[in-house]
């Protein structure tokens, strides 16, 4: 039973205009700037947002239709909200058995679901009886997933489920939560506002900015081919916005060489790995080159992230064993160079 | 706290401590159970507990559907009504009394029809004094609801809907459990607003012993007549007051 969504509607002063489809026992994750329309979008589908126009519909059923509408309680959507709004004044078993109190199902059958699930996600029992504000962020989060689970819905939605989780237990979780993913069988679709968030969880990932898709795509695309100034951002590529006229593109502050016919308004991508550097001013071969002071340096597994200020603020990714050579430091002087052949360039 | 304020404070303090200590000290103890035993003082408070419990109660019945709907909007409608509820705790209760008798009185406008179809007569019955106690308290009740309604995380309502359960299951099992110390709040401020009750009452529902004399009403008429009896009165509901605040802030209102 896969998920379409053709969502439009005005929320506030943004308007949203998303189509998204997931298939069964596909994660994908939308990410975008604060204000984007993430949430709205899992809002519309939850049935908890109304569209103006469009139209949403789970396997061959109408959700949503901007006339049409299946209430909330109706849908058998499962949502792990953002701070994942347990209770507070039911227990933690009955935070969880809440779902299950549909008529025909009798309190011990719910009772004993609720105990099932909360053994899956790993919450020991001496917390069945808590209530859900003595629980820590990890806990916390593993109750939520458990209460959307446990009864049984047809799709799950995640608003930032890792955000209200401090770091430490973040690695973990993360991991957790891709196997419990993993074993359910519908479409899923996780808001995650920290991109390794969604790279870990997602499958295909979805990018919103100001209230409709810029990008979608794997993983591998997204950090291949960053499509927007936010995306490449995202993915730790550097990107500047200019105007490119004859192979050069303006961006104010520099003239770079690029190798693209592209006239116009355009994103250059240029990736830290394609960033050399050099203690001298190198000489020959169509480069853009420049002086440039090291900000910091932050070692990333065997290589090191250089970031330096000078014509246009650049992140280089270099060897450690470069780093030595070079005897870099932070206020070194190098000079950059980036062959135009590296720099991607895409008409915004 | 600032050593200035230190002086204001006490004498703001003592401003509500000397009343009592008035009360105490002026208090004719030697015979006071037999004052307290007396017929028309049982019947006065036992007709002001009965007439002011029943007049929370009322509150909750009715105040609670409106809170809710005040605040689940901020229309225009939303706004004038909120005047209306607003008007009794303003108003001067004797203002509220003649416009009582104009509405519910024998000759009043829905007051007129009950009498002549139903042979339902408020005023001047117990029933009467009910009405107008829950005139004066039930705004207390609605407008605290109300604030801790507002306060609400509407989220939480979400939440309970995508877990399948429908508004009126989402009123009975999160909205209400966690709106309940508003509630408490608002059903004592009600009760006593309503024990209290004077003005509305005398005008809506006179004074009449055994039937419509209230403690309050009980006070005013013992203080031409008898002084020391109103003094017994007053230190009667004090106590009863009092003792319900006491009794009722550990349980009610737990120390952070």
């Amino acid at each position: 039973m896969s998920l379409r969504a053709d969502i439009e509607l005005r929320r506030g002063g943004t308007e949203l205009h998303v189509d998204l489809d997931v298939a069964a026992g596909e994660t994908v994750a939308l990410v975008g700037p604060n204000g984007a329309g993430k949430t709205s979008c899992l809002l519309a589908i939850a049935g908890l947002l109304r569209i103006d126009r469009g139209r949403i519909s789970l396997g061959d059923r109408l959700l949503d239709d901007g006339e049409t509408f299946v209430p909330p309680e109706a849908r058998a959507v499962g949502v792990v909200f953002q701070e994942h709004l347990l209770f507070p004044h039911l227990s933690v078993l009955r935070n969880v058995a809440y779902g299950l109190r549909t008529p025909g199902l009798s309190r011990q059958a719910a009772h004993s679901t609720a105990v099932s699930w909360l053994a899956r996600v790993g919450i020991a029992e001496e917390y069945h009886d808590k209530r859900p504000g003595t629980l820590s962020g990890g806990q916390a989060q593993r109750v939520a997933l458990a209460r959307a689970l446990a009864m049984s819905p047809a799709l799950l939605l995640l608003d930032e489920p890792l955000a209200a989780v401090d770091a430490s237990a973040r690695l973990e979780l993360r991991h957790e939560l891709r196997s419990h993913l993993a074993t359910f069988a519908g479409p899923r679709i996780v808001v995650a506002h920290d991109i390794a968030d969604a790279l870990a969880l997602a499958d295909r990932i979805v990018v919103l900015e100001n209230g409709s898709v810029v990008q979608t795509g794997t993983t591998d695309e997204l950090v291949r081919c960053p499509r927007s100034r936010y995306v490449a951002d995202l993915v730790g590529w550097n990107s500047f916005a200019g105007t490119c006229r004859g192979g050069i593109v303006d961006t104010g502050a520099a003239q770079l060489k690029v190798a693209s016919p592209i006239e116009g308004d355009v994103l250059v991508t240029v990736h830290p790995r394609a960033v050399s550097l050099f203690p001298e001013r190198p000489a020959g071969s169509p480069r853009n080159v420049w002086a440039a002071t090291v900000v910091r340096l932050e070692p990333l597994a065997d290589r090191v992230r250089v970031q330096l200020t000078g014509v246009l603020p650049l992140v280089a990714e270099v060897t450690r064993a470069a780093v030595e050579d070079l005897g870099l430091a932070e206020g070194s002087k190098v000079w950059v160079a980036m062959k135009a052949t590296e720099m991607s360039v895409t008409a915004r | 706290m600032p050593r200035v304020l230190l002086v204001p404070a006490v004498v703001a303090g003592g401003f509500f401590l000397l009343p009592l200590v008035g009360l105490c000290l002026r208090a004719p103890w030697s015979d006071i159970a037999a004052h307290v035993a007396g017929p028309e003082i049982r019947a006065a408070l036992f007709l002001s507990l009965r007439c002011s419990l029943s007049a929370a109660l009322i509150s909750v019945v009715l105040g609670l559907p409106l809170a809710v709907w005040l605040a689940s909007g901020a229309s225009r409608l939303h706004a004038v009504v909120r005047v209306l509820v607003t008007l009794p705790m303003v108003l001067p209760p004797v203002v509220g009394g003649v416009a009582m008798l104009l509405a519910y009185g024998r000759n009043g406008i829905v007051g007129a029809p009950l009498d002549k179809w139903l042979g339902l007569a408020l005023p001047f019955t117990s029933q009467g004094v009910i009405v107008a106690e829950t005139y004066v308290a039930m705004p207390f009740f609605v407008l605290t609801v109300e604030g801790g309604l507002r306060s609400l995380d509407p989220r939480f309502g979400d939440a309970a809907a995508t877990l399948g359960a429908g508004p009126w299951r989402v009123f009975r099992t999160i909205t209400v459990p966690m709106i309940a110390p508003s509630l408490r709040a608002g059903l004592l401020v009600a009760w006593a607003r309503a024990l209290g009750e004077f003005g509305a009452t005398i005008t809506f529902a006179g004074n009449l012993a055994g039937k419509t004399r209230t403690m309050p009403l009980a006070v005013y008429v013992a203080l031409e007549t008898a002084p020391d009896a109103a003094i017994v009165l007053s230190l009667l509901l004090v106590v009863t007051a009092g003792s319900v605040l006491i009794l009722l802030r550990r349980q009610w209102f737990p120390a952070r």
